[in-house]
């Protein structure tokens, strides 16, 4: 076929296109997503059963907080890197920033903390599990959001799959929150984020094999 | 540069506002940038350089939601061109790094002629029956969407999702052509 044959038949495709289409797509996916991460949470795990007493308090939110504000920066970046010749280096930064507040901070707690209570710290009552759920949980959702990447046009795949992992990981870890009772930033610090880590690890290995086009 | 960038950023917003003769007047000039882009870059097998030029602007085409109408459009267009490039070496198994090139050096390509592209004939060949009418009438024949619809019997409204499925298939199976 020649090449002017072809930019006809594109050029009879060329409807309207709505200016907010990947971003809306990527939030309706995300949307989607959450609800199925919620139904789980509810009917495979339970909510803490001192879920309200908890909600009154300020580390419930302080949690929740980290974790979704990872998920905002996540989402920012996966926008961004589904479009070609666009920079994701603002919300990577915004990412890594508030990784750092909440490592420093949980830094600063163990160390106040005497040897015992430090191990209780770090184990907290779910250590074994937490980094899995979370992984688990997130599945869904990165599944959802690599398909509408594969819609879009990113060119570097690897990292692509990393943020849409982070981005599942982190909205999975602030829905977990609903049922895991832990309440230390020593314990979030570690499990929670090892948990969004391993999400994003395995986003970066399917975007490699997965946001090809 | 920045010529090349005032031409064809407002063609490309016309067109994703529905302005057909803006959009292939944009892959036209396009297609000349790549051709010469790919040209320089593929110089062990010339024969490729339209099949690739071809999967690019198909691409251009079907991901031109994912352009961000504040950026720079040549930024857009070679991020896209090099990653086919690249993708294009990788499925050839060819470990070839691209040139630490730029936007200025792809803005910079003198056109050259265009090949018919090979591989697009061969995959237009395994489409179903229907699809592979309706792109005959539109692309040889020169008929509208309505009127090519029409001898196929699809109402406009179904002849335009049939062709933007058909030219999904095709990108999708271009891909894998010279594997």
């Amino acid at each position: 076929m020649q090449t002017n044959e072809l930019i006809d038949l594109l050029a009879a495709d060329a409807g309207p296109v709505a200016r907010s289409e990947p971003a809306q797509r990527l939030a309706l996916g995300a949307g989607a997503g959450v609800m199925i991460v919620l139904v789980l949470v509810l009917g495979w795990l339970g909510l803490r059963p001192d879920l309200a007493k908890a909600m009154g308090g300020v580390f419930f939110w302080i949690k929740a907080t980290y974790t979704a504000g990872l998920g905002v920066a996540g989402f920012w970046a996966v926008e961004r890197l589904g479009r070609p010749g666009v920079s994701a280096k603002r919300p990577g930064a915004i990412g890594a920033s508030i990784l750092l507040v909440f490592v420093l901070a949980a830094l600063a707690q163990g160390v106040g903390m005497t040897g015992p209570t430090r191990l209780v710290a770090v184990q907290g009552v779910s250590w074994t599990v937490c980094t899995r759920n979370i992984a688990v949980l997130a599945a869904p959702l990165l599944a959802i959001t690599l398909m509408i990447l594969r819609q879009m046009a990113p060119t570097r795949p690897t990292l692509t799959g990393f943020a849409a992992g982070a981005f599942s990981g982190a909205l999975a870890a602030t829905l977990y929150g609903l049922h895991c009772p832990e309440a230390t930033f020593v314990f979030v610090a570690l499990w929670y984020t090892l948990g969004v880590a391993v999400s994003g690890g395995v986003g970066a290995v399917l975007g490699r094999w997965a946001l090809r086009w | 540069m920045d010529e090349l960038e005032s031409t064809l950023k407002p063609l490309m917003l016309d067109g994703l506002n529905g302005d057909a003769q803006a959009h292939a007047r944009l892959l036209k000039l396009l297609s000349d940038r790549l051709r010469a882009y790919f040209g320089r870059r593929l110089l062990a097998s010339p024969d490729d350089v339209e099949d690739l030029v071809q999967e690019t602007l198909l691409a251009v085409h079907l991901r031109r939601a994912t352009y961000d109408r504040a950026q720079p459009f040549t930024a857009w267009a070679h991020a896209i061109a090099r990653y086919k490039l690249i993708d294009h070496w990788r499925r050839r198994k060819i470990r070839a790094t691209v040139p630490l090139d730029d936007v200025a050096d792809f803005l910079a390509s003198a056109p050259v002629d265009a090949d018919a592209g090979l591989d697009l004939t061969r995959v237009l060949s395994t489409l179903p029956d229907r699809q592979r009418a309706l792109v005959d009438d539109v692309k040889v024949q020169g008929l509208s969407l309505s009127e090519a619809g029409l001898r196929g019997g699809l109402s406009e409204g179904a002849a335009k999702v049939a062709l933007h499925r058909a030219l999904k298939v095709l990108a999708e199976r271009l891909r894998h052509a010279d594997q």
